[in-house]
């Protein structure tokens, strides 16, 4: 580093300046300005401003349902706020995270990032080779000194105070030629861990993105005792990042054995009904390779290779029986029911398209059955107490060009719906118990409730980025810790041989502890510290040093003579 | 199971602390109004000593108003006439060492309420938002009481005591639960951990927030040359402006560690290690405003009192996680226990 001024010497401070903004002349041509900007982005103050801009942009997104969390929140959020939604939707409130404008504020942070990193990383390294700076002329002008006089020749002093810092596992700048000065400076992993930390944010960043970009997922539905095959198919839903092919997603077959969901049912109040055990047992079967059974469960995924699969969700599926008026069988399937609420009151269709014109079943499963005043047929416990199916019927055509739709639901418009025998204005709707059947009316057969089954809702994901951001993340901490915890100090000492006594009275120190009467202490010591920041411990460990010298000379009776202030915490 | 003896115990010890606290609170503030206006008279009389004296010094501005509160403001190991206080108990410190001892009491109350409650469900008290408060100040007044033991920290206890207070008050009377089991999303070895850092980490932002309160006063009070009242009972601006930084950078690794922690938990209870959900974003918040902070703090062009109400933006948005996000929004987090 070039010629430094006094002051210069009083900071640790990198050379490289943390507020770049005010350098740069009047007048720039082009590339004065591409600098100008690019010194901009790069101060610390730009890099404060996009954090608290980066806090202030995420919020939104907590506010307003997201698409990417729950895009059927959104449809019904714009339904309710028809005026509002579509201007939120123009300014991307319900996409923040993936919006131009959020975007942009993490990549120029990412831009601030690297273009403090880089030029930090190399001064750092400097630092890291170069010796720690000369001791400075007064170290009285240094924020925290202490001065006392020792009982021995300078040279022991020195060897003394230069071991006591060696000792502390300070590096000491080399000794000069008569020179009666110790200059020692530790903590340079203060600086390694901001670098370490800032450099793994990027790479937490970035792992974040590449997940997003090499990874999928998909959502299957799989009812007890079903086999699922993947495939790009296969799933209900399936989303695919930008970089990744079908023919990534691996062939496996999956069997889900069993579930097994338990509910509270002694507290009361709002933990009621609330879920308290949630686990499957599966069969999975890669390619020709063995049947292998797993038990799975929330918080416990199974892992295929480097895809994992979750169980997330559950539902009951009743076993249905559809039969025609000559008693054969036109459906037997267990179907599927959403549930609705946190009592699993489901809802759900049956589609009979094995007979002519169609048969459509929709209506609701209540796995414990209970009539309301208010809400109507409700269920008041999630688990199978007293479970009844509800449904009432149409007729026609079911799935008319073909069209999709839900397999939750029925597209009622253009259907005829079935009225009961004895007074065709009543709409004919059944409520069937397990094993129960009824007969449809006009003569077109019956329906029967069988059993019911439990289904998982499984969720299938490969995360490329997932294990890089946990190690940036780990990484960060790592980086953070040090920063924070480890002190950067210099301590300067200075020796003064044939230090006379001063006159009594005069001075204006107040301590009068100098050493016994009479007995005239010959060398000076001051030792003097500088730290980076906050650093209150600066005092202690001038104190500390001056102690650890006086013994090591036998003078352990020197400090504290000119101490006036300390423990200043 | 559930045992609802314990539960009933666990509250019952919890009553106990509130009403202790509030009577600490009520020895602390005491303590304040008496050791303030105690200093104060002193440093007139060093000020009048001073310019007796006649000093060549420029007699009673308010710097030197400020220089003489130098040398009583801190722990005073230095004066003579503070170190008599501590040992003859004047009536300045006595109400300060009773509001410190029904701290203590209360501090046993509160832990005790929190384990009769993990004994009454035979688990981890930390699955709602009643025994997140709970956590929460338990933490914060085994760090003061711990801390007070150490040091002088007699003019925090109001700062402490007073939101312990007000949590725990809240905490029963509008965000009880009833002990029961937890749900199965909720019972995983990083839920405990993830939880009890959270818990520790808001803790120690509490104290942070007290901290940078009772700097921000102390500060302007000092800028304005009129340290007076109870504000002369408080350290130096300049000290506790450390001690607030210094409460911070634990808190801040420790809430790193909890968002880092929560991922690995969402990891496997949902399959995304991040979705921003409220409570995710809120958290991620929390720590970019700290983060915030702590730059603000070493940026050239900002000072120590501006980057310090940066922490207390930080710590707005703490508390609106813990009781808007929890009770308002909508999104995977919700188990606040507390029914709508
Ligand atoms: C993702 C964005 C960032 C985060 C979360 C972040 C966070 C932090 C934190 C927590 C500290 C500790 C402050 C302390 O020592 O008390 C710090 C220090 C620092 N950061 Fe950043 N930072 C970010 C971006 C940047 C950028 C873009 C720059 C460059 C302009 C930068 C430059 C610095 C410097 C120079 C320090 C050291 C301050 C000192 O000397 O004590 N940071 N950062």
């Amino acid at each position: 580093m070039s010629a430094r001024l006094p002051t210069d010497e009083q900071r640790i401070e990198p050379a490289y300046p943390k507020d770049r903004t005010t350098i740069g002349g009047p007048r720039l041509g082009l590339v004065g300005w591409v600098r100008w900007t690019w010194r901009q982005l790069t101060s610390m103050r730009t890099a404060l401003f996009l954090l608290l801009l980066l806090a202030l942009a995420a919020i939104p997104g907590s506010i307003f349902p997201q698409r990417g969390v729950d895009a059927a929140r959104v449809r019904s959020y714009a339904e309710d706020n028809p005026d509002l939604a579509p201007w939120l939707d123009r300014l991307g409130m319900f996409d923040v995270y993936a919006s131009p404008w959020f975007a942009s504020i993490y990549l120029l942070l990412m831009v601030s990032l690297v273009g403090c990193i880089i030029p930090r990383t190399r001064q750092h390294v400097e630092a890291i080779r170069a010796q720690p700076p000369r001791t400075p002329r007064r170290l009285e002008r240094l924020p925290v000194h202490r001065h006392t006089r020792l009982d021995a020749t300078p040279q022991d002093t020195l060897a003394a105070a230069r071991a006591t810092l060696a000792g502390r596992r300070f590096r000491l700048r080399p000794e000069e030629d008569g020179a009666l000065v110790v200059a020692a400076e530790k903590g340079y992993l203060k600086e390694s861990g901001n670098i370490l930390f800032h450099v793994a944010i990027l790479g937490v960043i970035v792992s974040v993105g590449a997940g997003h970009l090499l990874g999928w997922r998909g959502e299957i539905i799989v009812k007890e005792g079903e086999t699922f095959t993947s495939g790009a198919g296969s799933f209900d839903t399936l989303r695919l990042g930008p970089l990744v092919d079908e023919r990534d997603i691996p062939v496996f077959s999956l069997r889900l054995d069993d579930l097994d969901v338990q509910f509270e049912s002694e507290a009361q109040g709002a933990q009621f009904g609330q879920p308290r055990v949630f686990r499957g047992i599966a069969t999975i079967q890669r390619g020709d390779g063995p049947a292998l059974g797993d038990e799975f469960a929330v918080n416990q995924p199974l892992q295929v290779d480097s895809t994992s699969i979750y169980l997330l969700g559950n539902g009951y599926a009743p076993v249905v029986t559809v039969r025609d008026g000559a008693g054969e069988i036109v459906f037997q399937d267990a179907v599927t029911f959403l549930p609705q609420d946190n009592t699993y009151s489901s809802s759900g269709a049956v589609k009979v398209t094995g007979t002519e014109p169609n048969l459509g079943f929709v209506g609701g499963f209540f796995p414990t059955f209970a009539a309301d005043p208010v809400l109507g047929m409700t269920s008041s416990f999630p688990d199978l107490v007293d479970p009844a199916l509800v449904l009432t019927a149409f007729e026609g055509d079911l799935f008319p060009e073909g069209r999709p739709q839900s397999v939750f639901s029925i597209e009622t418009e253009g259907l005829e719906q079935l009225m009961q025998d004895e007074d065709p204005d009543t709409p004919f709707s059944v409520a069937l118990r397990p094993g129960q059947s009824v007969e449809l009316p006009g003569g077109r057969g019956s329906i029967e409730m069988e059993s019911v089954i439990r289904w998982g809702g499984l969720l299938v994901r490969h995360d490329p980025g997932r294990l890089p951001a946990l190690v940036f993340s780990g990484l960060a901490l790592a980086g953070l810790v040090l920063m924070l915890g480890v002190r950067r100090r210099r301590v300067f000492v200075r020796v003064d041989p044939g230090y006379s006594v001063p006159p009594a009275g005069a001075g204006g120190t107040p301590a009068g502890g100098d050493g016994a009467p009479g007995e005239a202490r010959h060398t000076g010591i001051t030792v003097a510290g500088l730290a980076k920041g906050t650093d209150p411990g600066m005092d202690e460990l001038v104190e500390e040093i001056l102690a650890q010298v006086a013994v090591a000379v036998g003078d352990p009776h020197a400090t504290g003579a000119d101490t006036t202030e300390k423990d200043r915490l | 199971m559930t045992d609802p003896t314990l539960a009933l115990a666990s509250d019952y010890a919890v009553w106990t602390a509130i009403v202790v606290l509030a009577l600490a609170l009520l020895a602390f503030c005491v303590h304040l109004a008496v050791t303030g206006s105690a200093r104060e008279r002193r440093a007139d009389r060093l000020v009048r000593e001073r310019e007796r004296v006649g000093a060549a010094v420029g007699g009673a501005d308010p710097a030197d108003r400020a220089g003489a509160d130098d040398v009583l403001g801190d722990h005073g190991r230095a004066h003579p006439t503070r170190e008599a206080d501590a040992r003859t108990g004047t009536p300045s410190r006595r109400w300060g060492v009773v509001g410190l001892q029904l701290t203590w009491l209360a501090t046993f109350a509160v832990l005790g309420g929190t384990v009769l409650r993990a004994l009454s469900v035979s688990r981890a008290p930390l699955g709602n938002m009643y025994e997140f408060a709970l956590g929460t100040v338990s933490f914060a007044l085994v760090i003061y009481s711990v801390w007070a033991l150490r040091k002088d920290r007699l003019w925090l206890g109001a700062f402490v005591v007073g939101p312990a207070l007000v949590i725990l008050g809240a905490a029963k009377l509008s965000w009880y639960t009833e002990a029961s089991q937890l749900m199965p999303a909720l019972d995983n070895i990083w839920l405990v951990i993830h939880v009890t850092i959270a818990v520790l980490a808001t803790a120690l932002f509490v104290i942070g927030a007290a901290l940078a309160v009772a700097y921000l006063l102390r500060d302007r009070a000092e800028r304005r040359g009129e340290v007076s009242g109870w504000l002369s009972a408080l350290p130096r601006a300049t000290a506790l402006e450390r001690m607030t930084y210094g409460m911070h950078i634990v808190a801040f690794p420790l809430w790193t560690f909890t968002v880092i922690a929560g991922a690995i938990w969402a990891e496997q209870a949902w399959g995304r290690y991040w979705g921003w959900d409220p409570k995710e974003t809120w958290s991620f918040v929390i720590w970019v405003v700290y983060a915030a902070y702590l730059h603000a703090r070493a940026t050239t062009g900002w000072s120590t009192r501006q980057a310090t109400w940066v922490a207390l933006v930080g710590f707005v948005c703490l508390i609106l996680n813990y009781t808007a996000v929890n009770l308002l929004m909508t999104g995977l987090h919700s188990y606040s226990g507390v029914s709508t």
